[in-house]
């Protein structure tokens, strides 16, 4: 039972506390770091589905984050479509898409699948860098009647920043809700032998190219709003590579597989970088840091800090998902 | 006694070894069917084929009465035909009782997770395997993996169990238990297919062998008149041992 689990009511609480810290005394410099927090974790923890979960890495999980960018701006601006329907539309869209994109390259394992997915990033950059009705490299903008329906900017900002909050709780309760479903565990026979798997009676085709497109629908609703809090969307924004990177340093850092790993990892990750990035004598080295902490992780701590803490308190892995 | 599996020249090559070559028998309901054969004979390629790990070059394979030929392992183990690796296979990062769980949420019934975790705590008692349940797989022994990896295709509720070579690397206690489960398994309504070096063992088991060499079957009888047949014999001829230890089983 979801109500039994001690995480449940921690997302929940997390949820809350995110959403009323910024709002009470209207801390807008507070919500614009804490949004950033939330998106980390929404593209963390949907990742882990894939890595974690499945043990297939994804090295092009932005291209959801993106692309739902792209769909949700077009609806908005060129269709006039309210903010909410857009972005849902967005995660169905790109969840269709990612589900024929996985069909196609889950036929890769380990490597081949990996290298894969950077094709997939680089294709989908390449073909909205030349589509036309999406402003080519230029992007788009919002333009400031997409915000009149909601009252103005402001209130269309704060609207924003809670539905955020929304699908930040959602992509980790979806992650609770997988691992101890029985489709969670065919994902993890899967991780851990493919072919035993399949001995096993675990359709790994259908399995696989599910949670691909699942991994895809909240990051692609998450990028339609931030895309459209920050007011415009390019190509290089869209699918910035080392985002991706990153994902994958912060589901390591805070260890791939469980849900409260994927959120710490992406709380402190996004944290550290955005002290280094507005630092000016670390700002220029904060994807060496990330990679030193990548490397002193795997090397240290494989299971990441919540793997470290399965191994002090044993007992932590029934509360701790 | 109806047939259970019907299997109809059968091929598999591999570049340029013929591994299995244009195989066919049947196996009948509550029978025991040995498979032996020299190293590398073709035995494990052939359960493969089976349960459709590999597509065979040609052939049919039917079981209960469907056509099979051509099926995934996921939709064979479905329909009640499950399998044992000859190099164990366990879900290493998972417990054991989790890997059993798998066999039994996936397998013939397609049973639901509380089903399964039911089912898997009686057949790891079946197997001998109940204190270890909550033990990470990777830390059994090799006769504990062997018995992990009966205990999942026991969880699928199958009506045919292929077991590959699951006495080899036991003691003789082991042995002895292994032997007991699979009577066990027969009496309980499972048909067995079994491949198996301990020669013993599989003579006193088998209601009938299938002798496999280079990929050919070159004998199908009771365990006494196997034993007897020149083919069989001459497979072995290098292999004296074996030869001794066919004669001595008798
Ligand atoms: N996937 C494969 N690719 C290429 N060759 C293979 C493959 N699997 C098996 N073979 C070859 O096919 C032949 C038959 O192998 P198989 O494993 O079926 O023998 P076996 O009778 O089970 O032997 P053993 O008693 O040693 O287990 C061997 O020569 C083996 O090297
Ligand atoms: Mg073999």
């Amino acid at each position: 039972m979801m109500l039994r689990r001690p995480l449940f009511w921690l997302i929940l609480l997390l949820a809350a506390v995110f959403a009323w810290l910024p709002k009470h005394g209207n801390n807008v410099a507070l919500r614009e770091d804490l949004i950033l927090v939330a998106v980390a974790i929404i593209l963390t923890s949907n990742l882990n589905l894939m890595i974690g979960y499945t043990g297939y890495v994804n090295f092009g999980h932005i291209v959801f984050y993106g692309l739902g960018g792209y769909v949700g701006l077009y609806l908005m601006t060129v269709r006039s479509w309210h903010l909410i329907p857009a972005a849902l539309t967005a995660g169905v869209a790109v969840s269709v898409l990612a589900l024929l994109f996985g069909l196609g390259i889950l036929r890769l394992r380990g490597a081949y699948f990996a290298l894969a997915t950077i094709g997939v990033l680089e294709a989908v950059q390449a073909f909205v860098s030349n589509f036309e009705s999406w402003g080519r490299s230029t992007g788009m903008y919002v333009s400031f009647e997409s915000y009149v329906p909601m009252g103005g900017p402001k209130h269309a900002l704060w609207l924003t920043y809670f539905l955020i909050i929304g699908v930040m709780a959602l992509s980790l309760m979806l992650s609770l809700g997988i691992r101890r479903s029985k489709f969670g565990l065919g994902l993890f026979a899967i991780r851990e032998d493919e072919d035993a798997a399949i001995v096993l009676g675990v359709n790994a085709t259908l399995y696989k190219a599910i949670i691909y497109s699942v991994s895809a629908f909240l990051p692609a609703v998450a990028g339609a709003l931030m895309f459209f809090k920050n007011g415009m969307i390019d190509p290089s924004i869209a699918f910035e590579y080392m985002l991706s990177l990153e994902g994958i340093v912060m589901l390591m850092l805070g260890g791939q597989g469980t849900v409260a790993g994927s959120a710490l990892g992406a709380g402190l990750y996004e944290r550290l970088r955005s002290y280094l990035l507005t630092s000016p004598r670390l700002s220029a080295f904060h994807l060496v840091i990330a990679g030193a902490l990548l490397l002193l992780v795997i090397r240290l701590a494989p299971g990441g800090l919540i793997g470290w803490l399965y191994r002090l308190v044993p007992r932590s892995r029934e509360v701790i998902e | 006694m109806t047939d259970l599996l019907q299997v109809r020249g059968i091929s598999k090559r591999f570049g340029g070894l013929q591994a299995v070559a244009d195989v066919s028998f049947n196996l009948g309901e509550g029978e025991i069917l040995g498979l032996i054969g020299p190293n590398g004979a073709g035995k494990t390629t052939l359960f493969n084929l089976v349960n459709g790990v590999f597509k065979s070059d040609a052939g049919t394979i039917t079981f209960l009465g469907k056509d099979i030929t051509g099926r995934s392992p996921d939709q064979v183990v479905h329909l009640g035909l499950a399998r044992t690796h000859q190099i164990v296979r366990p879900l290493s990062g998972m417990s054991v009782l989790e890997n059993v769980i798998v066999g039994a949420c996936f397998g013939r019934e397609n049973q639901s997770m509380r089903e399964a975790r039911a089912t898997a705590l009686e057949v790891l008692e079946r197997v001998g395997l109940a204190d270890r349940a909550n033990s990470s797989a990777r830390a059994l022994t090799l006769a504990g993996k062997k018995r992990l990896e009966v205990a999942r295709a026991l969880a699928a509720r199958p009506m045919l169990l292929l077991l590959d070579e699951v006495l080899a690397g036991l003691n003789p206690t082991e042995i002895g238990q292994m032997i007991a489960l699979i009577l066990s398994i027969r009496d309980g309504g499972v048909s067995v297919f079994m491949i198996e070096h301990v020669m013993q063992a599989i003579m006193n088991l088998s209601d009938r062998i299938v002798v496999l060499n280079l990929g050919r079957k070159i004998a199908e009888a009771p365990p006494a008149e196997v034993v007897k047949n020149a083919d069989v014999v001459e497979a072995y001829l290098g292999f004296p041992d074996i030869v001794d230890k066919l004669r001595g089983a008798q």
